[in-house]
């Protein structure tokens, strides 16, 4: 391949997610640049467009199979505008947020204990054949066992609130289309305490593994940046809603409680021609320096409180790590995720003892609109939907801001870090390839989600010279 | 002389009325004869050929076929049921059908009858046929994706409705449902309370912002396989 040749990359598949990241080298052989290419198309966007509104919901959730539930939750929130319910009963809401606080649960608990835990308790060098959940169960088979109760509870939630527990149909255009049964109820009520107790479990084993590894992992592709979430008007974290803050990497308020109807005055998407992913970024401040992080550790360093008890103490312990300033080490997204588990289990109880779930109060409308945006933090981070329907109730436009996206420049600037302080001569050793894959992994993008029982992503990492040659060429 | 006819399906005895089809005798008997096109409340119309039995030996769609003594009607042999399935898979392929976020799920008699009959995935190519959708009518949606050409809402607007507001244009694989306007369907005398709206067994014609009202677990044939209504009567019969 000649200096002028360029490596295209085509949508190599519609459903799972695959990466492929590129080193590329200055012609003294040091790293310049990683870059993570996306090759995944879904089309999303472009099909709803002429379809019924009320009918989104349910229909783009099916883009991922892990967390539909924020897409359901996003687009219902965004056709609730449509329908004119500025306010939901409560019944709606909370059930709402219950569905919601059971995904947060089941999503992260299947990440840690199903993807990261191999890493964790086997170290980034252990053999592959070893570092994998195959090997967790093998060794540590009561946290595996755990790890499926975890995300099965989370998944029974799903289902008493959605109908299934993957694409149902429960949030509809102003509320919601069923309540919780008292059977329902106390079916989940016997286990929540087991759940909050293995909670805790876990977040330990995150933060003793954040803390005692803190020399290695503070410098381990991290790097300064914004971090962006929504932001509860008291200041609390709230995954279901509120408005948007974003922090600069020093903790100051960039932007706060603003009404995401409105974000497409302040976000804008760039599109670069090595990626099917879009990079979304503050216009203000640019593409350069206007991008930010979303997700369990941005969202740990907007929050000015958690408003449950344990999870609240937790968050104290990770700010203390920092001395209060925000957290801006990638490997901190583990323990900050264990610490959303905890206050999940914690919100799931709150609501499973309350007796609005059992009202029969569940729709509301008012004046019809053409234009809705819904947010919600998805496991992954701050999402975006934002769709226009015209007279006849079809979908005009649609544009979806995923978590994914907005990590984008933050997953670059993390594997660039890694091989730069891991890559030595043109060769990808075992090492590098394991490390990148663990940089990478930090953020819970959906690539690694949709994908690999094992562990394992499906990535390919090459070291390309200043000449465009590909030098080196590895698969995990 | 009794003014009873006395036949047979499945070797069960069956007295029916001179005049009934052999799906309406059933029915009364409760033998559920699997159908799409027919509909307890049209006349007689012999489309889809879901309902195809053997009368002596010979198939006859027996929502057309009327009754004569001791015919020995044959319905539930595995030839076909396999005969029937393979005319639903066909259904299936020639339209889109997304029942993963049809909203009609759970309520329609497509999805029901290829539950009932073991579909499982349809052995046919689908044909990805491009159709239109029309959201014209401000409490009506028509999505031609969905439309299994069973003609219900074409009859059920004239024999029921007393107006004419659907109708077949084209022919072979170009043949679709057509509004009575030149333009579309608001344009029509169609209402929303109209029969032909309600019996439409498909997602092809719905009633506009009911989508996913009733939740999952509380749908028609959620519980229980499309016939069972039907099958209900076997006990009230004897």
């Amino acid at each position: 391949m000649g200096a002028t040749n360029k490596i295209i990359i085509e949508p190599v598949t519609r459903v799972e997610g695959h990466g492929k990241v590129s080193i590329l080298l200055d012609e003294n052989g040091q790293v310049t640049r990683a870059r993570l290419h996306i090759v995944e198309f879904r089309g999303f966007e472009r099909f709803i467009q002429g379809r019924p509104y009320w009918e989104v919901p349910v229909t783009v959730q099916r883009l991922c199979g892990i967390c539909p539930v924020s897409h359901h939750l996003a687009a219902a929130k965004a056709m609730d505008v449509i329908v004119g319910a500025d306010k939901l009963t409560p019944t709606a809401e909370k059930m709402r947020r219950l569905m919601h606080y059971g995904q947060t649960y089941q999503s992260h608990a299947l990440h840690f204990f199903h993807l990261v835990s191999p890493d964790v308790l086997f170290g980034f060098d252990a053999d592959p054949a070893i570092r994998n959940i195959i090997g967790v169960i093998k060794k540590f088979p009561e946290l595996a066992v755990q790890g499926v109760m975890m995300r099965k509870f989370g998944q029974e939630i799903i289902k008493v609130t959605a109908g299934k527990k993957i694409h149902g149909t429960g949030a509809i255009p102003g509320g919601i289309n069923k309540n919780l049964s008292i059977a329902e109820r106390d079916s989940l009520l016997k286990d929540i305490d087991q759940q909050i107790e293995w909670s805790r479990g876990a977040l330990e084993i995150a933060k003793n593994y954040t803390v005692e590894n803190l020399g290695e992992l503070a410098d381990f592709g991290s790097f300064d940046s914004n971090h962006l979430s929504l932001i509860r008007e008291d200041g609390a974290m709230d995954l279901y809603d509120g408005g948007i803050r974003m922090i600069d990497s020093e903790g100051n308020k960039v932007i706060d409680h603003f009404n995401y109807q409105n974000y497409s005055d302040i976000i804008a998407e760039e599109v670069k021609d090595w990626s099917y992913m879009k990079f979304p970024f503050i216009k203000d401040q640019g593409t350069d320096n206007g991008w930010y992080r979303v997700g369990p550790l941005a969202r740990m360093n907007t929050a000015d409180f958690i408003d449950t008890p344990e999870a609240e103490l937790a968050r104290q312990e990770f700010k203390a790590v920092t001395g209060g300033k925000p957290n801006n080490i990638t490997m901190a997204y583990h323990w900050a995720r264990m610490i959303e588990v905890l206050h999940s289990a914690e919100k799931i109880k709150e609501l499973l003892l309350d007796e609005d779930l059992q009202g029969e109060d569940l729709v509301v409308k008012g004046e019809r609109r053409s234009e809705g945006v819904g947010l919600i933090e998805a496991p992954r981070g701050t999402l975006f939907h934002h769709y226009k329907v015209n007279e006849d109730d079809q979908v005009t436009m649609c544009n979806l801001i995923v978590s994914t996206t907005s990590n984008n420049v933050p997953m670059n600037l993390a594997v660039e870090g890694v091989a730069k302080k891991y890559l030595s001569g043109t060769e990808i050793t075992e090492g590098l390839l394991n490390r990148v894959e663990v940089a990478i992994r930090a953020y819970d993008p959906c690539l690694s989600c949709a994908t690999h029982a094992l562990g394992k992503m499906p990535l390919t990492v090459s070291v390309v010279d200043h000449n465009g040659q590909i030098v080196d060429k590895k698969s995990t | 002389m009794s003014d009873k006819i006395k036949f047979t399906i499945d070797e069960v005895e069956i007295e029916a009325t001179p005049g009934q089809t052999i799906m309406q005798a059933a029915d009364e008997a409760g033998i559920y004869i699997p159908r799409l096109c027919a509909h307890k409340d049209l006349l007689p119309f012999g489309s889809c050929r879901v309902c195809t039995v053997m009368v002596n030996d010979r198939p006859q769609a027996a929502c057309t076929q009327p009754v004569s003594p001791g015919m020995n009607v044959e319905s539930e042999t595995e030839e076909l049921r396999q005969i029937r399935t393979n005319l639903v898979e066909m259904l299936f392929v020639e339209g889109n059908h997304y029942c993963p976020f049809c909203e009609k799920s759970g309520n329609c008699e497509l999805q029901a009858l290829g539950y009932r009959l073991g579909m499982l995935a349809p052995k046919y190519p689908y044909m990805f046929n491009k159709h239109d959708v029309d959201a014209s009518h401000p409490d009506i949606y028509i999505d031609h994706n969905r439309c299994i050409l069973c003609a219900r809402c074409v009859r059920s607007s004239k024999e029921l409705d007393g107006k004419n507001v659907f109708q077949f244009v084209g022919r072979g694989i170009h043949k679709k449902v057509a509004f009575n306007s030149d333009t579309d369907l608001a344009a029509t005398d169609v209402s929303v309370t109209d029969k032909a709206i309600e019996n439409c067994p498909v997602g092809a014609i719905l009633k506009k912002g009911v989508g996913y009202a009733v939740p999952i677990g509380k749908r028609k044939y959620d519980s229980q396989p499309i016939g069972s209504d039907i099958e209900a009567r076997k006990a009230e019969a004897k």
